[in-house]
């Protein structure tokens, strides 16, 4: 290799590590101000204000949270099994944070393009499962027990009906890479995949809600049965690293359905026909505009709908979404033969 | 050229990765000079609100949970075939549609198999 060659990595490397800087950033600004307008949302649909009084209209209420979160003891229980329950967060965290890398935030602006995008987002969710799973089994107590065993369940159930409802996605666009199913999308006369793959769509949606562990399928954390489920021994920081990772990957989940079905940064068409002006809004607004519209929806059904009982989620996941999802490939692979 | 490709895509996951991990455990060994340390018996108890905590808490546990993970099993592995045929869709057309359909009918009838063996019932 020559000094050129070097340089050229050197200068790769570089780069990327100040993008993966400045999606770290964003994300945990992010996660910050999620918690905020979670509140908030609630709040209002509660008829209530929310946070209110630090700083204007609350607006310093999460870096209070944090440097709260920080400062607090940080309790083992006694008969953990102290290792793994050291790790599990960091486990939780990582596998969250890593799904960022591979998401297309506007045209050209992916940290690492890599060919089997989707993939690698299940995997990792995946692998948050494991976090889930020896949290609630180190911390040796019953509440923690339960709620990972239940977590674990769920979380694997709902895997299966996400990963084939983005199959009529993938027929679709004959890619598993990101930035290109977004292409398709553009070049597709919908614009975006969420209507002629409604019904995948719709699967995916409750998919993702079960998959984030949110309500009304958040068994795992049931306040009034299993008090705060696994995370119940946490406290202090690594409390809020399974806090973070939890709203990251409520993140991940809203910008895959917004680059798989709401067509990513693009604005369908159609649209632009008729409003050519909106093509002069930059790519990055339009993708914040979905994400934070599908984060806006997750809040709203906590306020709305009530706790599913087990063997209800159980059921609706094997039962309805999995049936379901396997129609949608088949009916979608049909259409396609068919046109 | 075979046993020369390197997965550089992949690289900035694995710094990623590295960053991610780092803070991680930053945060952690950074707060652990502020934090104040005050332990007792009762504290480092397990939470079993409020009382002392009543026998071992790894019982057993429903047999359903296993039955669920195996299934699991089958029906991920499945996806995982369904992803590259999905992705070659085009390319080879109608025999795919057919040669899928039949293997969604296989699976199909293990599904209604494992509902009928009431795999699916929680109570």
């Amino acid at each position: 290799m020559t000094i050129d060659t070097l340089i050229n990595i050197g200068i790769n490397i570089g780069i990327t590590i100040i993008n993966i800087a400045i999606v770290f950033a964003v994300a945990m600004l992010h996660v910050a101000y999620a918690t905020y307008f979670e509140r908030k949302v609630i709040g209002h649909m509660q008829v209530r204000l929310g946070p209110m009084r630090v700083g204007p209209h609350g607006l310093l209420q999460p870096f209070a949270d944090g440097l709260k979160l920080f400062f607090k003891e940080d309790i083992i229980p006694e008969d953990a099994d102290k290792p793994v329950f050291y790790i599990a967060p960091i486990i939780f965290l990582v596998a969250a944070l890593v799904s960022l890398a591979v998401i297309p935030y506007y045209q050209g602006f992916v940290i690492a393009d890599i060919n089997i995008g989707i993939l690698f987002i299940f995997a990792m969710s995946s692998l948050g499962a494991y976090g889930i799973v020896i949290s609630g089994w180190s911390s040796n107590s019953k509440y923690a027990f339960l709620g990972g065993l239940r977590s674990a369940a769920q979380v694997i159930s709902y895997e299966i009906a996400m990963g084939l409802s983005l199959v009529g996605v993938m027929i679709m666009a004959g890619s598993l890479n990101l930035t290109e199913i977004v292409n398709a999308q553009h070049e597709s006369p919908y614009g975006m995949f969420a209507i002629p793959q409604i019904i995948g769509f719709v699967v995916f949606v409750i998919a993702a809600v079960a998959e984030t562990n949110r309500t009304p399928f958040d068994l795992p954390e049931a306040e009034s049965e299993l008090v705060a489920g696994y995370f119940v021994e946490y406290s202090g920081f690594r409390f809020a690293l399974f806090f973070l990772g939890e709203y990251i990957g409520m993140f991940i989940m809203s910008s895959l359905a917004a680059v798989c079905f709401l067509g990513g940064w693009t604005i369908p068409k159609f649209v632009t026909n008729v409003l050519p002006f909106l093509t002069y809004v930059p790519g990055i607004i339009w993708f914040l505009i979905k994400v934070y519209a599908f984060i806006f929806f997750f809040y709203w059904i906590r306020a709305t709908v009530p706790r599913y009982r087990y063997d209800q989620l159980m059921a609706i996941g094997w039962k309805i979404l999995i049936p379901v999802a396997l129609v949608n490939i088949l009916v979608t692979g049909l259409v396609k033969i068919l046109l | 050229m075979p046993g020369t490709y390197l997965p550089s895509d992949y690289l900035p996951i694995l710094i990623f990765l590295i960053i991610a991990t780092a803070f991680g455990f930053g945060a952690l060994l950074i707060g652990e000079i502020f934090r104040m340390r005050r332990r007792y018996s009762e504290k480092l108890m397990p939470y079993e609100s409020g009382i002392t905590p009543l026998g071992e808490p790894r019982y057993r546990f429903s047999i359903r949970f296993y039955i669920i993970a195996m299934l699991f099993v089958v029906f991920d592995i499945e996806a995982v075939f369904i992803y590259p045929w999905a992705i070659v869709f085009d390319e080879i057309g109608i025999y795919a549609f057919i040669e899928m359909v039949i293997f969604i009918v296989i699976l199909f009838i293990g599904y209604i198999y494992a509902w009928k063996k009431e795999a699916f019932r929680w109570d």
